[in-house]
């Protein structure tokens, strides 16, 4: 039962209950779908850039715990970042969610708060879940907009 | 064969646990609590063991070879055929297809019958309850023929609407493809009144019989369906194979699916003969351990008393329904008067998700998502829901176990 209270830390439960940044963005100027076809997560990410930085951003949608908190806790991070710092921390995210390569997701200092999706390591089901919000993100800072599918 | 090591009654039915090794394990410390058969069943030891033999000693390529071995590897592929058709008391063997499951039996079916049947004055009729593998197909062949697809709608408990089924019923209707149970609800469709009705304004019937296979005794001449597709997975057997029954003429009259060996008679640059039922649908080297596979499955399941199995499966039914309901925020999603061991849920905001994730923690494994029927999901408004679906292997404790970890769960999340 340890291992389940590893996956949902308080901080994890406490931003599925009370998610950050949740709702439409009227001036966003890139919107972004996401889909995770195995456990029915649908989001849509607003962002509202000057083509270099993220000035706000906010999401919408339904998911499970995981989906929703990280997404939500990506919200917080990715508000004022450049677009370059954000596909960094994309990669230590996306590193420490599936542990490939197995020491870039070790520096959990780096990722401040983001540490706590850490447990998602050991669910292997799961990582499609976490890594929902952040492949909108990258997509969104990418400018493509495609519609993502974590399949 | 190895014949269940304990015959009818519900008595007897608790006793085949014990053939069902995979039952018998634990996970993350907790004995295993397998509540997932709606999405694949367990096998028997005699079905494990049938397939072992026949990969050890019988293998060889079927209808091909002098040599004995093709002999053997084709009198057990053909001997299942038989199985298969005394099972669902089809006429002759010729109107068993073998497939890889239902899915591609519904493929099949759609393409082939679709391609002569259907033009764009007509409509196909499906349902709302229907697995994505029942829609999907008719979909297909509709945007290549004009037909339009059609779908009839549901009661708030998961039935279906007769009435309005009565009502879509038309002379441009021309197939109707419906689920003999549904996936996602568990709900049994009381198929002969819509079989009748259908014939009396000229259309075909297929049943989708992926769910009912190893909870209903199904024959096919009393339900006086046209298809009936089923897979073996589902009903104790292997995966990668799966069975298409139709009515022999309809059959002849339909083009081949797939081209390749064994569905020709003769093959020149200008011209090629088919070869007969069934083999005109079964292009290729079929799955022969498979089929083997199924043939002993049959063989296990003819010795026990189908009732019994299904008022074992609705008793786990009936207590796993109460215990969810006494749990603060438990919704049942599909509440039909007649249903199979399938309880769909969700419980109080928590995601089936985690629901799902949490289970699995204590030993118990469920389904959770949009069970492949998002069209139902849709109806209940929900994007997803846990279903946990009962064997004749599961018992009374696995709902105990299966309610620890919901305890656990709201405990987590409230």
């Amino acid at each position: 039962m340890n291992d389940l209270q590893e996956l949902y830390r308080e901080v994890i439960l406490d931003h599925n209950r009370h998610p950050r940044n949740f709702g439409e963005l009227e001036d966003a100027d890139r919107v972004v779908e996401g889909v995770n076809p195995l456990c029915g997560d649908r989001m849509t990410l607003y962002v509202k850039t000057d083509g270099q930085r993220v000035e706000d951003i906010r999401f919408k949608g339904t998911g499970c715990a995981i989906s929703v908190a990280s997404c939500s806790l990506m919200t917080e991070k990715a508000k004022g970042g450049s677009f370059a710092e954000l596909e960094t921390l994309f990669e230590q995210v996306h590193a420490m969610l599936t542990g490939d390569p197995p020491d870039a997701g070790s520096d959990l200092e780096k990722l401040d708060k983001l540490a706590v999706l850490s447990g998602v390591r050991e669910y292997p089901s799961r990582v499609k879940c976490a890594s929902l919000g952040w492949h909108a993100l990258k997509s969104a800072i990418e400018g493509t907009e495609e519609p993502i599918s974590t399949e | 064969m190895k014949k269940p090591s304990a015959l009818t009654g519900l008595d007897g039915i608790a006793g085949l646990r014990a053939d069902f090794p995979a039952i018998h394990q634990e996970i993350h410390g907790k004995p295993l609590a397998y509540l997932d058969s709606a999405a694949s069943a367990q096998r028997p030891q005699a079905v494990i063991d049938a397939m072992v033999a026949h990969e050890q000693r019988n293998h060889a390529n079927v209808h091909r070879g002098v040599h004995t071995l093709s002999q053997r590897a084709t009198d057990a592929h053909e001997g299942a055929r038989e199985k298969v058709r005394a099972h669902i008391n089809a006429e002759s063997s010729e109107e068993i297809i073998f497939t890889r499951g239902t899915t591609e039996s519904i493929n099949l079916v759609a393409a082939s019958l679709g391609r002569i049947r259907l033009t764009s004055a007509d409509e196909v009729l499906v349902t709302w309850m229907e697995h994505h593998s029942n829609i999907v197909p008719w979909q297909l062949i509709c945007e290549q023929t004009g037909a339009k697809l059609v779908a009839v709608p549901m009661t708030p408990e998961g039935e279906l609407d007769l009435d309005e089924y009565d009502r879509m019923l038309s002379e441009r209707t021309k197939i109707v493809a419906v689920t003999h149970v549904s996936n996602a609800l568990g709900t049994i469709n009381p198929l002969e009144g819509i079989i009748a009705k259908a014939h009396n304004t000229g259309a075909l019937v297929l049943v989708d019989g992926a769910q009912a296979a190893a909870h209903l005794s199904v024959d096919v001449r009393a339900l006086n369906c046209d298809f009936y597709a089923f897979s073996g997975h589902k009903m104790y057997g292997p995966t990668g194979i799966g069975v298409l029954y139709g009515k022999s003429a309809l059959l002849d009259a339909m083009p081949p699916y797939q081209g390749g060996g064994e569905m020709i008679l003769t093959v020149t640059f200008e011209e090629t003969t088919y070869n007969t039922l069934p083999y005109k649908f079964e292009a290729g080297t079929p799955n022969i351990t498979g089929a083997v596979g199924l043939g002993a499955t049959i063989d296990y399941l003819s010795g026990i008393d189908f009732e019994a199995i299904a008022r074992h499966e609705a008793d786990l039914l009936a207590y796993a329904t109460a215990q969810l309901l006494e749990l603060p925020g438990a919704r049942v999603i599909g509440t039909a008067a007649h249903k199979a061991g399938v309880l769909s849920f969700t419980l109080a905001d928590i995601h089936p998700h985690d629901i799902g994730t949490i289970l699995d923690g204590e030993g118990v494994a469920i389904r959770t998502g949009h069970h492949c029927a998002m069209p139902v999901m849709e109806y209940f408004g929900v994007p997803a829901t846990g279903r946990a679906s009962f064997g004749l292997y599961n018992n009374r404790g696995d709902v105990d176990q299966f309610m620890v970890g919901l305890r656990r769960a709201l405990e987590l999340f409230t």
